[in-house]
């Protein structure tokens, strides 16, 4: 059976590129501390040292449309392109291509449909920043193959959060039963409080940072049962207009488990939002973590 | 109301790098032609296979057709798709960083909880 070598969570923020590769008089005065802070929860999935990556993102009214919305998505496909022109616009981020592992996806959908989810598939899928910002921070290279689960946190009407959680522990199980040898990451990204054309967006901070102080410690903690009593999809409006991406991170807790609190944890207070870094080692293959701010 | 017909000129003008520019350039000709020509486009259908049903009500295409952006948050279109657009019409007339997104944050700042329903 394949191990899971490592259960990743974070932020995922669009300007990472830009700032950590711009030079001189462009580059921000947060870069390197946010350059520093991603080269050590780099370091966390390398030394996992995985063969395949489960990306849980969501797509961002890129290829799923409102005439055709899934709300749980799997693609099996031997190769992903990624990033469109709006991303390029907007934030500088490149053009990209990836391997797929179709086994895994083929397994994943099977399985899981048996399981209970009924999941919409793609056979040609363009993934956008909410998996290559993962990439880009984690695996640059971009040389291992992937299977992207698409969430739908974006277009009303959402699956409750507690369906996010049981999808995350159904992944959990489906790929530490696959009939394989590889080692494999699953990798989700979501948010914290966010606010997006709205009156609090971009501000100095996110949008509600208690709310992100509490749900860094349910995430760290593995804390589902406060998570689940104190969020819902109305209450998601509350922290900022964006913030049900915070299921993806609930479905990410769901595959690390119960109660299980993280290896290694990090966050950094930006502008606009507040970024958030978890890894989770089953079975203790990696080892904990080391450094920064790690192994709380 | 047809939010979802505002939410899919914001999606299909956002995607074409011609359209931005024309939609910038000349908001009320685009919004005419793209209402007449391809609002009832189904957007993975040849144009044989058209809808013959959609239409802007009268104050939806009087917002999109004067870039206003704080009606068209009212009128509860969704929010990312009309900020990912703004951004790109026009936050390169603005000089400092993130110049544009604060002044749209700041027109809207007489909203409070709870915004306007987005659901289509």
């Amino acid at each position: 059976m394949a191990t899971i070598t490592a259960v990743i969570a974070s932020t995922h923020h669009p300007f990472y590129y830009r700032a950590s590769t711009a030079t001189g008089a462009d580059r921000p005065p947060f870069a390197d501390e946010w350059v520093a802070k991603i080269e050590a929860f780099r370091e966390t999935l390398t030394r996992a040292d995985p063969d395949v990556l489960v990306m849980v993102g969501s797509d961002h009214f890129h290829q799923l449309w409102l005439d055709n919305m899934p709300q749980f998505l799997i693609g099996k496909a031997p190769f992903y392109d990624a990033n469109y022109y709006n991303e390029e616009r907007e934030f500088g981020l490149p053009r990209m291509f990836v391997r797929g592992d179709e086994d895994l996806s083929a397994y994943l959908l099977r399985e899981g449909m048996d399981a209970g989810f009924d999941l919409a598939f793609s056979n040609e899928l363009r993934i956008d920043h909410s998996i290559t910002c993962p990439l880009i921070t984690l695996r640059p290279e971009a040389d291992l193959p992937i299977v992207p689960v698409y969430t739908n946190i974006f277009a009303p009407p959402l699956p409750q959060p507690k369906r996010f959680v049981q999808l995350g522990k159904t992944i959990r199980d489906l790929v530490e039963s696959w009939p394989s040898d590889k080692k494999v990451a699953i990798i989700g990204t979501g948010h914290l409080s966010l606010e997006l054309g709205g009156p609090r967006q971009f501000g100095p901070h996110g949008p509600d940072p208690e709310f992100d102080r509490k749900a860094v410690e349910w995430i760290a903690s593995g804390d589902l049962e406060r998570a689940l009593a104190e969020v819902s999809l109305e209450s998601l409006w509350l922290p900022g207009n964006a913030t049900h991406g915070f299921m993806d991170f609930m479905l990410m807790m769901g595959v690390a488990g119960e109660g299980v609190r993280a290896d290694y944890t990090d966050s950094l207070d930006l502008f606009h939002t507040m970024e958030a870094y978890f890894t989770w080692y089953p079975g203790g293959a990696g080892g904990p973590a080391t450094g920064a701010e790690g192994a709380r | 109301m047809s939010k979802y017909l505002l939410n899919k000129f914001l999606f299909t003008v956002d995607r074409d790098p011609d359209l931005v520019e024309r939609y910038r350039a000349d908001p009320r000709g685009t919004v005419t032609w793209w209402e007449a020509e391809r609002a009832n486009q189904i957007l993975n259908l040849p144009a044989i296979e058209a809808s013959t049903w959609l239409k802007f009500t009268a104050d939806e295409r009087e917002a999109l057709a004067t870039h206003d952006y704080v009606q068209l948050f009212e009128l509860g279109a969704h929010h990312f798709l009309t900020l990912t657009l703004f951004i790109a019409l026009f936050e390169r007339d603005y000089d400092e960083p993130l110049g544009f997104q604060k002044e749209y944050a700041a027109r809207l700042s007489h909203w409070r909880l709870p915004y306007p329903d987005i659901s289509t």
